[in-house]
C-alpha cells in the first residue's frame, strides 16, 4: 500500500495557482525524485507534505487513512520529517545537540531534569554508524565538510520512525564527492524502507538514485514515470515545456 | 593498520588540554591571576584583606548583572537597560520600605519591577520584530526616569522598620567572613552554570544564538525563551541592585549610571560572543574581576585615574583579539 497519497490537491494563495490538481502516491521504500523549474509547484507541494500549508482542495492520506496537517509538528508525529535545503544546523552546538534540537533526552536529577549527555553521544553515534558517516557526535558542527552536515540533518530524520522523508536540494552548493556521500544517505534510507522526496535541480542525481520522477510545470504535474522508462533529455523537455506531457 | 568507522566516530578531535588553551575565558583567568600575583609583590596595599574585601564586593554588582547578560548575548541580543532597571528596583525597593513596608514587600516590589521591565524588552523584541539595542536604548531612558519620578529625584536613606535588616543583607559577612554580595554573586554564578550546560532551556538559548531559524524549524519555541532571557537580565539587575542598596545604606538617582558598557564589557571579556552563540557564567565571572582588578591596581600603583578608561578599553580589545586570532589561523 502506498505511504502517501496526494488525491486532487491544489493550493491557491489568492489568485495565485500554485498547484492544480495534483494527484500521486508514493511507496514504502520508493525513492521519488520531484523535479520542476523555479516556481512550477514543487517547495508549495512538498510544504503541504510538511504541514506548513493546507491544501486548499483535495486530500492527503496515509495508509489510506485521511492526513490533516495544521503544522509541521503534526506532520513529524505522523512520520514525515524534512532536511531543509539550508539543513537548518546551529554551527555553535555539536553534531549530537544538533541532532537532538528540539527533541532533547533528558533524564531525571531530584526534582529537575537534565540533558542526558551520554545517551545523545551515544544514540547520534549509532545513528552515524548507521549512516556509514564519519561524522563525530561531540564535534561542532562549524567545522564539518558539507557531506557530514548533510549527515547531521538526515540523523534527525532517524530519531523517530520516520516514513517519508523529504529532502530540499540536498546536493546543491556540495562537492563532487559530498554529492556521493549524500546519495548513499538517501540510498540507505530507501534499504531502510522509508520512502524519500527528492527535490532537485540536478538530473545527474536523480537519475542516479530515484526509483521515479515526477516533473512539475506552472502548478500542474505533467510527468510521473520510472527512472528506466525516462531519459535526462526527455525530463528536460518537459519542465521547460518543450515537451506538453510525458508519453506513458 | 586500519582505522574503522567506529574508531573515527568515537574518536574525540579535541583533548583536555587543546581545549582549555584554545578558551578565551581561561586566558583572562591567566591574566587575572599573574595580575594580581604582581600587585601583591609590587605593592604594599594589595594583599591587604581590606583591599581583597573591596575588590570581591565590587566586583559582585557587575558580576551578577553579567550573569543576567549572559543569556541575552548568547541569543545574540543585548540588553543596555540593565543600569537603569537596578537603579529603578533600587529606587522601587527604598521607596516602599521607606513608605514603612517590611523587607519582604520592598524585595517583592522591586523583584516584580524587574520582572515586568523583562517582559517588556522580550515581547517587543520577541513578539513584535523590534531590534533590541532600540527597544532597550528606550527602557535606559524610561527606567531611570521612572526611578527619578517615584523618588522625587531624592536620596533615599531611610527604610522604616526593617532597615537594619536591609544593611545586614547587602554589608554583612554570614559565612567565614566573605562579604554577603559575594556569597549571593557565587550562587548565582552555579545556578546560571547549571542552567546553560544542563537543562533544555539552556541549550535551546545556545541553539537561539547559533541559528535562530534553525532553532525555529526544529521546533524550539523561539519567541518564549527570548521573552525569558530578557527577564533573566533585568532580573539579575533587579537583584544587584537589591543587593548595592543594602550595601551601600543609600539610594540616588546616579545608581547604576552607565555600568550597561561595564556589564557587556565583562561578558566579553569573559569570552562571550556578541553575534550569539557563545558564553559562560565562569567568563562573566572572570571578564568582571579583571576590570576590577585593573582598577583598583591603577590606583594602588599611583597611576592617574584618567588611565582608567584606557586600560579597561584596552583589555576588552585584547580579549577579542585573542578570539580574533585564533579564527583567522582556523579560517586559513
Amino acid at each position: 500500500m502506498a505511504v502517501l497519497e496526494l488525491a486532487n490537491v491544489s493550493k491557491h494563495f489568492g489568485a495565485i495557482q500554485a498547484v492544480s490538481d495534483v494527484s500521486l502516491s508514493i511507496d514504502p521504500g520508493q525513492v521519488v525524485g520531484l523535479m520542476g523549474d523555479n516556481g512550477a509547484g514543487k517547495s508549495t507541494l512538498v510544504k503541504m507534505i510538511a504541514g506548513n500549508f493546507r491544501p486548499s482542495q483535495g486530500i492527503m492520506r496515509m495508509d489510506g487513512q485521511d492526513l490533516v496537517l495544521h503544522k509541521p509538528v503534526d506532520a513529524r508525529r505522523h512520520g514525515i520529517e524534512i532536511v531543509h535545503q539550508d539543513l537548518a544546523l546551529c554551527d555553535n552546538l555539536t553534531a549530537a545537540a544538533n541532532v537532538f534540537l528540539g527533541r532533547e533526552l533528558r533524564r531525571g536529577l531530584g526534582p529537575v531534569s537534565i540533558l542526558d549527555y551520554a545517551s545523545m553521544y551515544r544514540r547520534a553515534g549509532e545513528i552515524f554508524t548507521e549512516l556509514k558517516s564519519e561524522t563525530r557526535a561531540r564535534d561542532p558542527v562549524r567545522r564539518m565538510s558539507g557531506g557530514q552536515r548533510q549527515a547531521v540533518a538526515i540523523a534527525r530524520t532517524m530519531l523517530s520512525k520516520a516514513r517519508i522523508v523529504l529532502m530540499d536540494e540536498p546536493t546543491a552548493a556540495i562537492s563532487v564527492r559530498q554529492v556521493a556521500e549524500v546519495l548513499n544517505l538517501i540510498r540507505h534510507l530507501r534499504d531502510s524502507g522509508i520512502a524519500v522526496v527528492l527535490i532537485s535541480h540536478r538530473m545527474p542525481d536523480v537519475f542516479d538514485v530515484a526509483d521515479r520522477v515526477i516533473v512539475m510545470r506552472r502548478g500542474r504535474k505533467v510527468a510521473d514515470k520510472t527512472i528506466a522508462s525516462s531519459s535526462p533529455e526527455e525530463v528536460t523537455g518537459l519542465i521547460t515545456g518543450a515537451i506538453e506531457t510525458a508519453a506513458a | 593498520m586500519t582505522v574503522t568507522l567506529d574508531q573515527t566516530i568515537a574518536h574525540k578531535q579535541h583533548t583536555f588540554w587543546s581545549r582549555l588553551f584554545g578558551n578565551q575565558t581561561f586566558w583572562v583567568v591567566i591574566a587575572v591571576v599573574l595580575a594580581c600575583l604582581f600587585l601583591s609583590f609590587t605593592t604594599d596595599s594589595f594583599a591587604t584583606s581590606k583591599n581583597l574585601y573591596n575588590i570581591t564586593r565590587n566586583v559582585t554588582f557587575v558580576a551578577i548583572v553579567a550573569l543576567g547578560m549572559t543569556f541575552v548575548i548568547i541569543t545574540g541580543g543585548i540588553d543596555l537597560s540593565v543600569g537603569s532597571v537596578l537603579c529603578l528596583c533600587s529606587m522601587v525597593l527604598a521607596v516602599t520600605m521607606h513608605a514603612g513596608y517590611g523587607i519582604g514587600m520592598g524585595i517583592a516590589a522591586a523583584l516584580i519591577t524587574a520582572l515586568v521591565i523583562g517582559a517588556f524588552n522580550g515581547i517587543l523584541i520577541a513578539y513584535l520584530g523590534f531590534p533590541p539595542f532600540v527597544v532597550t536604548l528606550g527602557m535606559l531612558s524610561i527606567a531611570r526616569s521612572l526611578a527619578m519620578v517615584a523618588s522625587n529625584n531624592t536620596v533615599v536613606f531611610q527604610f522604616g522598620p526593617d532597615h537594619d535588616k536591609l544593611l545586614a543583607l547587602g554589608g554583612g559577612a554570614w559565612l567565614f567572613g566573605i562579604a554577603n554580595p559575594v556569597l549571593y554573586m557565587i550562587v548565582l554564578a552555579l545556578i546560571t552554570g547549571f542552567v546553560l550546560r544542563w537543562t533544555r532551556f539552556g541549550r535551546h538559548v545556545f541553539a537561539i544564538g547559533g541559528n535562530e531559524h534553525a532553532a525555529t524549524l526544529t521546533g524550539v519555541p523561539v519567541k518564549p525563551i527570548k521573552v525569558a532571557v530578557y527577564m533573566i537580565c533585568a532580573l539579575s539587575a533587579g537583584i544587584a541592585g537589591i543587593v548595592e542598596t543594602g550595601w551601600l545604606g543609600a539610594v540616588t538617582t546616579n545608581i547604576g549610571n552607565g555600568m550597561e558598557l561595564q556589564v557587556i564589557a565583562a561578558t566579553v571579556i569573559g569570552g562571550a560572543n556578541l553575534a550569539g552563540g557563545v558564553g559562560t557564567a565562569l567568563g562573566a565571572l572572570v571578564g568582571a574581576a579583571l576590570i576590577e582588578v585593573i582598577r583598583n591596581s591603577l590606583g594602588l600603583l599611583g597611576i592617574n585615574a584618567f588611565w582608567q578608561g584606557t586600560f579597561i578599553g584596552g583589555a576588552i580589545i585584547l580579549a577579542v583579539l585573542f578570539d580574533r586570532l585564533r579564527n583567522l589561523r582556523q579560517s586559513d
